[in-house]
């Protein structure tokens, strides 16, 4: 029973906990129920992965209504891995959220944010489930206003309007998808995924399906912060609790890079096409502006999280330049690295919390000598940031290396060159927080320091250990993204 | 002008669509903004509910009398979207208020001059 529902209970578990969530006005009980809903979206997420992992596809109807009617749940490896990466970014956050918490937001709104939390992360988990198009935007909508609070709830006023304009580009970002989606339904009558793929192959070249196309490559692009619609991310990530940021940051760009894989690979039909619209060239274009433009602004920038924030944006154009590419190598590269990328990012973000909550305010200069007080945070983000740059034995690398590869057999030898050339520049702001924190003596503020607490050490260097395993035994991630790749490429659903 | 009268429902919907837009682009007031964002929103549900309209079509009724119906699908994808809508609306506005509580001001180059000035 409960296993033949497994697809529903993946997003109806986080959505009815949230509720829950809001009931209690203190103490711990808000943030348990927030960690059983996570882990057993986690389990559940880990259980329907294993299902698909042999090839199969497996297919619910919501409510019994037959597709293309009724409302689909399609999970095949592409999305079960994605759902994999989103909850479990969730499930290693979460225990670190009561600590974090309890010091960035006042007490009686701590519940509220869990609430916000697990509707983003039902949105998120719905989003890359679901196999009906109009369902896509009313998950996306789900996620991105829980997540508009959950920044709100900053502790700087500049959260206020950090969210504000999240909001305009989001909601911009996200009428802009459903226009899409409208045009194809007027084209095809039908919202099904795998129908609308059916019959758009009739229609190829119709004005509405390219415009539609248009509607969708620009609205997906703002919520996965494409270069140059990405401005509302660097303010959005610097001043959220540390928690949204680093849940954000691992997860909601992610799965709007699933839902961009997700319509121009499945629904408009497998690589080919791709490789014939002007989509790929624009990409390409954009994906090296942000892995160069945006690593230099995070060289000048003052604030950690304001730095980490540009620095996705670079590395955001990594995987969409795998994308731009459209060959199995490359989308290997693309799938990996959004993995990677997450443990990564989240791992930072994490870490730089556990400073947070020892220093409060803080600009990069202030750090100075933390690297012997706080020993275990600095030397995780040593650790990570290496991985940031590419270094050989860590996630970042593996990425890099496919995207290396697929430029190497798409003929385009200056394209690795540029990987390697932008990368140092992530050496650049990296190694300044490293040379701030290890090389300069203490000031007293910093003197005067401990170590961040357990709870939050163990789950941000869980995810630093993560960043390093992965690196070696690739068996298992890039197993499944190659097996994910081979299905977009070949416009299977 | 022929074209523009017979499909004038469309043309609507495309000037609402970009009159929205424009709103939201050019102007500096953070409500107006928001008014602006309805208004492109709003002309979505159109674009949707348009093509689902037949003259003379009824509501879908299983019965021999009636032979011609209208699609009634925009019209619940419409309703779902009606309330995007307003919880986007609503919570734009609690932010505003928020953001006037905290800078004194609604103007969104007032509110960058004090953020510069931190």
């Amino acid at each position: 029973m409960i296993e033949s529902n497994l697809p529903a209970l993946q997003v109806v578990v986080p959505l009815l906990a949230a509720p829950f969530c809001a009931m209690f006005r203190k103490g711990p009980g808000a943030w348990f129920i927030a960690l059983a809903a996570n882990w057993a979206a986690f389990a559940i997420a880990v259980a329907l992965l294993l299902r698909v992992s042999d090839g199969s596809i497996l297919s619910y109807m919501m409510g019994g209504w037959p597709a293309p009617l009724g409302i689909e749940y399609r999970i095949d490896i592409v999305n079960a891995f994605v759902l994999l990466v989103v909850s479990g970014i969730g499930a290693v956050i979460i225990p670190y959220a009561r600590l974090s918490i309890a010091i960035e937001i006042a007490e009686d709104r701590q519940a509220w944010f869990y609430t916000m939390y697990l509707l983003c992360l039902a949105g998120l988990l719905g989003v890359t489930i679901t196999g009906d198009a109009f369902n896509i935007f009313v998950f996306l909508e789900i996620s991105s206003l829980s997540s508009y609070v959950m920044i709100a709830m900053g502790r700087d006023r500049r959260a206020l309007t950090a969210s504000y304009q999240y909001l305009i580009m989001g909601t911009i970002g996200a009428t802009f998808i459903v226009i899409g989606i409208g045009l194809l339904w007027t084209l095809t009558g039908t919202l099904n995924l795998l129908d609308l793929a059916q019959r758009i192959r009739v229609i190829e070249n119709a004005p509405g399906v390219l415009s539609a196309l248009a509607f969708l490559a620009v609205g997906i692009s703002l919520k996965l912060a494409l270069f140059p619609l990405h401005l509302w991310l660097p303010n959005a990530y610097a001043y959220a609790p540390s928690v949204a940021s680093a849940f954000l940051a691992g997860t909601a760009t992610k799965v709007a890079i699933y839902l961009f894989l997700r319509f121009f690979f499945t629904v408009f039909g497998g690589s080919a096409w791709f490789d014939a619209s002007p989509v790929a060239e624009i990409f390409l274009v954009l994906s090296l502006a942000a892995m160069f433009a945006a690593s230099t602004v995070a060289i000048f920038q003052n604030d950690v999280k304001r730095m980490l924030a540009y620095s996705s944006v670079a590395q955001i154009g990594y995987i969409t330049l795998g994308i731009s590419l459209a060959s199995e190598t490359a989308l290997t590269g693309s799938i990996v690295h959004i993995f990677n990328h997450a443990l990564m990012k989240a791992g930072l973000f994490l870490l730089v919390g556990g400073i947070v909550y020892r220093l409060r305010l803080f600009k990069i200069e202030d750090l100075a000598g933390i690297g012997r007080k706080m020993p275990l945070t600095m030397a995780g983000f040593t650790i990570l940031g290496l991985s940031m740059l590419g270094t050989p034995g860590t996630v970042g690398f593996i990425g890099k290396w496919y995207l290396g590869l697929a430029a190497i057999e798409a003929g385009y030898w200056w394209l690795v060159i540029l990987i390697v050339a932008s990368s140092l520049l992530t050496l650049v702001y990296m190694g300044r927080v490293v040379e701030v924190a290890y090389f300069r003596e203490p000031s007293p503020a910093v003197a005067q320091l401990r170590e961040a607490p357990l709870s939050m050490l163990i789950p941000a260097w869980l995810l630093v250990v993560g960043s390093v395993w992965f690196g070696f035994d690739t068996e298992a991630t890039v197993g499944f993204a190659s097996r994910a790749a081979a299905a977009l490429v070949a416009g299977v659903f | 002008m022929e074209a523009i009268v017979s499909d004038i429902n469309y043309w609507v919907t495309i000037f609402l669509m970009v009159a929205g837009l424009y709103i939201v682009v050019a102007r500096g007031n953070m409500i107006k903004k928001l008014v602006g964002l309805s208004v492109f929103q709003t002309s979505v549900y159109l674009l949707y509910i348009l093509p689902g309209k037949i003259l003379g079509g009824t509501a879908p009724i299983v019965d021999p009398a009636y032979t011609v119906y209208s699609n009634p699908l925009p019209h619940v994808l419409i309703l779902t979207a009606i309330v995007v809508g307003v919880a986007t609306l609503a919570l734009g506005l609690a932010l505003v208020v928020r953001i006037n509580e905290a800078y004194g001001s609604i103007e969104e180059d007032e509110v960058h001059v004090q953020d510069l000035e931190e």
